[in-house]
C-alpha cells in the first residue's frame, strides 16, 4: 500500500511545517497534513470555528500535549469553544480530590490550560445551544460526537469527527482536510429510514426522537441516513436524534426530509436503493434495548445528555409543578453555565433546587453521578445516557419520557405513563 | 517482504500478536498495564506491550489518540500496529507521543491479504520505510 500523496500545500502551510512559526504550530500542521494524507484529501480548507474535546482528561498525555503547545508558541487561528471537562471548575464537590487525586487535579489543570490557550470556556457538549456559533455552510472542526452530528445535520455546518489532538491542530492552523463531510459528495444519504408508517400521535411525543435516533443509528453504522416522516421536531428532538444515532451507530450526519437544511425533499440527498420502513416494533425494541432495569424502587434520575437546554428546563419546571422529589433520591440535571444562568434568571434554578434537584455544570453527565456515588436503578430520558451508563457506571437504567422521569422521582419508584404508547 | 503504507514511521521488531476482533484503544484497553480489558473481546486479559499487533481495524473513538499516546508514554504500547484500514486516530496519537516523549509505535496499513499473510509469522521486523520482513 503506497501513500496517496496527492495533497497540495501552499507556501503558508509549508512554512508552518518547516517550523517558521515555532514548534507548536509545526506539530499542529504536521497532524493536519497527516490526517489529510490518510483521508486522501487533495487540499486543506480554511475553517471558521472549532469545538475541542481534548480538554476532557483521559491521562497525563493530554496535559503534556497542551503544555508543550503552550510552551512552544501555540496560537488559535479561529474562535474555539470547549467540550465539558471531567470535573467542574464551578463546584469543588465535583472535584473529588480525596477519592482520585490524580484524575481530579489533572482534569482541572487540563481545563485551565485550554482556557489559557484562549479557548472560550463553554465547557459543554451542546455548544449549539449557545449563541454566536457557526451557521449554514460554515466549515468547522468538532470532536464531540453529538455536536458533530448536530452541527452537520441541523445547522448545516460541515465537519468530520476530529478526534483528540487533531481537533486542537485544526483550531491552531485554522485548516481541515478537504475530505469526507466537508465535500458535497460526502454529504449524500446512503440509506432512507421512513417513519411515516408510525402513528402520528406517537411521532409527536418527546420519547419518539430518542428511540428513533437509537434505531436509525443501529441501521446506519457510520453511514449517512435520511429520515422521512418527521413532524416539525423542536430543537430538543433534533438534539435527541443526533446524540442517539451518534452513540448507537457512528452517525456524523443525518438528514430529515423537510426538516434539516440540506433535505427540502428526499431527492435532494438520496438517489440510492436501501430503504427501511420503520415500524412500531422497531421503536419498542429500541425501548427494550435502552432499559436494562425492571420497573421498581428508584435510586436516581439523570437528565441532560447532551446538556439540558433552556426549553428542556421550562418543560421540567412545568412537569414538576413545585413538587419535591422523594427524599434520598438523587436527581441530577447536567447543563452548561450559560444555560444555567438563563434558567436562573427565570427563577427556575432556585425552584428546582428547592425541589431537591442538583444542577451540575461544566461536567460530563457520566462523571457527576460517579462523584455522587450513584448506583442502583436510575431513570433517564436520554438515549445516549441509557446506552453508555450501564457499562461506564455499573447502574441499571430505566429509560422513559421526561414526564415519566419526573413522576417517578416524586414517587420514588418507576412510574409508567398509561397515556404513552410505550406502556402498551 | 511486504511494503506497508506508513501512517507513523518507526523501525522496530517484535513478536506477532494477531487480534481476532477490532479493539478500541479507549475503554477496551488499559494504558497503565497494556492489557485488553473489554469483557466482550475474545482476547481479554492479553497484554499487547511490545508486540507487532495485527488487526483489521480499530473501533473508532475520538479518545483513541489520547489512549495510545498515554500507553506509549508509559511504555505499555505495542511496538507496531498493522491494520488493513488506515486509521487517523492511532496515527495522530503515535505522532504526538513521538514528539512529546521521543517514544514510538509504528502505525502501518496493508491489504487484507497481506495482513493474513503476516499472521503466519512468529516475529516480524519493520523498517522505517514500511518494509515488513520475518525476523
Amino acid at each position: 500500500m503506497e501513500e496517496a500523496g496527492v495533497l497540495e500545500l501552499d507556501e503558508a502551510a509549508h512554512s508552518l511545517l518547516d517550523g517558521a512559526s515555532g514548534r507548536a504550530m509545526q506539530l499542529a500542521m504536521r497532524l493536519v497534513v497527516r490526517a489529510a494524507d490518510i483521508m486522501g484529501a487533495e487540499r486543506l480548507r480554511p475553517i471558521s470555528f472549532a469545538h475541542v474535546d481534548a480538554c476532557f482528561y483521559t491521562g497525563q498525555a493530554h496535559v503534556d500535549f497542551i503544555s508543550y503547545m503552550l510552551e512552544n508558541g501555540a496560537r488559535l487561528s479561529v474562535p474555539t469553544w470547549t467540550n465539558n471537562g471531567v470535573v467542574s471548575l464551578d463546584d469543588p464537590s465535583l472535584r473529588p480530590y480525596a477519592e482520585d487525586p490524580v484524575t481530579a487535579a489533572g482534569a482541572a489543570g487540563l481545563m485551565r490550560l485550554y482556557a489559557r490557550l484562549g479557548c472560550k470556556p463553554t465547557w459543554t457538549c451542546a455548544p449549539y445551544q449557545h449563541g454566536g456559533g457557526p451557521g449554514f455552510g460554515d466549515h468547522i472542526a468538532v470532536g464531540e460526537s453529538n455536536a458533530v452530528a448536530y452541527y452537520n445535520s441541523v445547522v448545516g455546518a460541515r465537519t468530520n469527527k476530529y478526534g483528540d489532538y487533531l481537533d486542537v491542530a485544526c483550531a491552531l492552523t485554522g485548516l481541515a482536510p478537504d475530505a469526507g463531510l466537508h465535500r458535497d459528495e460526502g454529504r449524500k444519504a446512503q440509506l432512507h429510514c421512513d417513519a411515516s408508517g408510525i402513528p402520528e400521535s406517537w411521532r409527536r411525543q418527546d420519547i419518539f426522537a430518542h428511540l428513533l435516533g437509537h434505531h436509525v443509528g443501529r441501521l446506519s453504522g457510520r453511514r449517512v441516513p435520511v429520515i422521512s416522516g418527521l413532524l416539525a421536531p423542536a430543537n430538543d428532538a433534533l438534539k435527541a436524534i443526533s446524540s442517539a444515532a451518534a452513540s448507537s451507530g457512528g452517525v456524523e450526519l443525518w438528514h430529515g426530509v423537510g426538516v434539516t437544511p440540506e433535505a427540502p425533499d428526499l431527492g435532494a440527498v438520496f438517489t440510492g436503493a436501501e430503504s427501511h420502513r420503520l415500524t412500531a416494533d422497531d421503536l419498542a425494541r429500541a425501548h427494550r434495548q435502552l432499559s436494562t432495569a425492571r420497573d421498581g424502587p428508584l435510586d436516581a434520575v439523570a437528565l441532560g445528555t447532551p446538556h439540558f437546554s433552556l426549553s428542556e428546563f421550562a418543560e421540567l419546571v412545568r412537569l414538576l409543578d413545585g413538587r419535591r422529589v422523594k427524599p434520598g433520591l438523587l436527581f441530577l440535571v447536567s447543563t452548561s453555565r450559560v444555560v444555567r444562568e438563563l434558567a436562573a434568571a427565570k427563577g427556575w434554578i432556585a425552584s428546582l433546587i428547592s425541589s431537591g434537584i442538583e444542577i451540575p455544570v461544566d461536567v460530563c453527565t457520566y462523571y457527576a453521578p460517579r462523584a455522587r456515588g450513584l448506583k442502583g436503578r436510575v431513570m433517564t430520558n436520554a438515549a445516549k445516557w441509557a446506552y453508555y451508563a450501564p457499562g461506564m457506571l455499573g447502574v441499571e437504567v430505566a429509560f422513559g419520557s421526561l414526564k415519566e422521569c419526573v413522576e417517578s422521582a416524586v414517587r420514588g419508584e418507576v412510574w409508567r405513563d398509561p397515556d404513552l404508547w410505550t406502556s402498551a | 517482504m511486504i511494503r506497508a503504507r506508513v501512517l507513523t514511521a518507526f523501525a522496530t521488531e517484535g513478536p506477532v500478536l494477531a487480534l481476532d476482533e477490532p479493539l478500541s484503544f479507549w475503554g477496551a484497553f488499559d494504558p497503565k498495564t497494556g492489557i485488553i480489558i473489554d469483557v466482550h473481546h475474545p482476547q481479554r486479559g492479553i497484554c499487547v506491550t511490545g508486540a507487532i499487533l495485527l488487526m483489521r481495524e480499530t473501533r473508532g473513538s475520538g479518545s483513541a489518540p489520547g489512549a495510545i499516546a498515554e500507553a506509549i508514554r508509559l511504555g505499555t504500547a505495542p511496538a507496531a500496529i498493522v491494520l488493513s484500514e488506515a486509521d487517523i486516530n492511532l496515527a495522530i496519537g503515535a505522532e504526538v507521543a513521538a514528539t512529546l516523549y521521543r517514544r514510538h509505535c509504528a502505525i502501518l496499513a496493508v491489504t487484507m491479504e497481506d495482513l493474513e499473510l503476516l499472521k503466519k509469522y512468529l516475529r516480524l521486523r519493520i523498517a522505517a520505510d514500511g518494509v515488513i520482513t520475518p525476523a
